[in-house]
């Protein structure tokens, strides 16, 4: 890569830093690993971006912004979209998952190592408790299952008595 | 390449037919809990139809889209498993009508996320990568919805009399569909033999002990199955698909290309 494209890859990397996910504004693009490479192609400089959950609706939203912040920027440059490796939510950074807590969002647990077999989906895999991101008690019930958005459960804390979202391991 | 085009079109028909009936609960749910978790599994189910038939475009090329091939293709050309486009209650006869059923809708869920766990974990060796991305993303959305199903059918089948009993109606009529899963589809066949698709035989005991293990827990009998397979992966479909698709299609096909 020359000096040049380095440094065009450098500007397009700080502009999309200012883009957060459509519904929930508190982290960026980058931060919930959905933005993965800005690289140079023989045909030019790619964006590439991974979707969450294949039917999540905020994706045209947020590949639209990627667009208009790179026409802004007035420079060149094609998205595109990679399904491989699946997006998962081990990627989400530390401080990504601190923002979601003060945003009252309960971040997502690390995953488990899947078993292994036929035993593999006989069970819900044990988890540690969901803390409340209010109060932090880890005194919690699930709702349910699925919540607002496509990536969040309806948790309750039997504490505080407050419902709150957890963003689901995926 | 017509084999994986064919293979993609079954995966996609019955994730776009399935996602279209679950939708049916939106603003409909038992509960408002249910009612998100229903838009939910069918936004999942949606979004993999569309992955699936995007790779097929693209392995169709010309002027294939996603939109014409989910909306500009008739009962025929649909190539899904006949339960999934049952609605969403028992069997009926002539002009007799029923509210929805939310065992028929849980039961039915339960089934097919069963089968699709499996699935779709094999189909991550795909030797078509794309479908082997999708199978990757998918196979984590089809556990939560194992999960939720599951946890509903213990529910129903361990609760009241009348759940378990509705529960029970549930599964005996929906689980002589479930013969036409094992029943392979030249299509399958020809997928499984290129290594795209998966030999179908193999999933059974999976999708056996999930199955059993459930009906265990909530007391239910599974009962025997024989007699006519379904035949819907083979476009040979029940009265009620060209319904699901004449509401799912109007809007596209009363204003063609139209976008916002």
């Amino acid at each position: 890569m020359s000096d040049a494209q380095a440094s065009v890859r450098e500007r397009i990397l700080a502009a999309l830093d200012a883009l957060t996910d459509p519904e929930i504004p508190v982290v960026t693009l980058r931060e919930l690993g959905i933005l993965r490479d800005v690289r140079t192609t023989p045909d030019g400089l790619e964006v590439v971006i991974t979707p969450t959950y294949s039917g999540c609706p905020a994706m045209g939203q947020i590949e639209d912004d990627v667009k208009a912040t790179l026409a802004a920027l007035g420079i060149e440059a094609r998205v595109v979209t990679q399904l491989s490796p699946a997006w998962t939510t081990d990627w989400m950074s530390d401080a990504a998952k601190e923002k979601l807590r003060a945003y009252g969002i309960a971040p997502p647990h690390v995953r488990p190592a899947p078993e292994v077999g036929i035993v593999r989906f006989m069970k819900r895999p044990a988890t540690a408790a969901v803390a409340c991101p209010k109060c932090g008690s880890t005194h919690t019930v699930v709702s349910s299952q699925f919540g607002s958005t496509a990536c969040k459960a309806l948790y309750k804390c039997l504490d505080c008595q407050e419902p709150f979202d957890y963003f689901k391991p995926y | 390449m017509s084999t994986a085009i064919d293979y993609l079109l079954h995966l996609a028909d019955n994730a776009v037919v399935l996602g279209q009936r679950d939708a049916e609960w939106c603003g409909h749910g038992p509960i408002l809990e249910e009612d998100l978790a229903l838009a939910n599994v069918s936004l999942d189910l949606i979004g993999q139809a569309r992955l699936l038939y995007q790779r097929a475009a693209t392995l169709m090329g010309g002027d294939a889209t996603e939109d014409k091939l989910a909306y500009f293709r008739d009962a025929a050309d649909f190539r899904n498993y006949t339960l999934l486009e049952l609605p969403h209650h028992g069997p009926l006869v002539g002009y007799a009508a029923s509210d929805r059923d939310y065992a028929t809708t849980i039961v039915r869920n339960f089934l097919y996320s069963a089968l699709m766990v499996h699935l779709w974990d094999a189909l991550t060796r795909s030797s078509d990568s794309e479908l082997a991305a999708i199978a990757a993303k998918s196979v984590k959305e089809a556990t939560y919805h194992l999960h939720h199903s599951r946890d509903w059918l213990v529910r129903f089948g361990d609760g009241t009399d009348e759940s378990h009993a509705r529960a029970q109606a549930a599964v005996d009529h929906l689980m002589p569909y479930t013969e036409e899963f094992w029943a392979s589809s030249p299509a399958e066949t020809a997928a499984a033999e290129a290594g795209v698709g998966v030999d179908v035989r193999t999933l059974r005991a999976g999708w056996d002990a999930l199955v059993n293990d459930a009906f265990a827990e909530a007391t239910l009998t599974r009962p025997a199955c024989r007699g006519y397979v379904t035949q819907g992966k083979l476009g040979l479909h029940s009265e009620h698909l060209s319904f699901l698709l004449g509401e799912m299609q109007s809007l596209a096909r009363a204003h063609p290309n139209g976008c916002w």
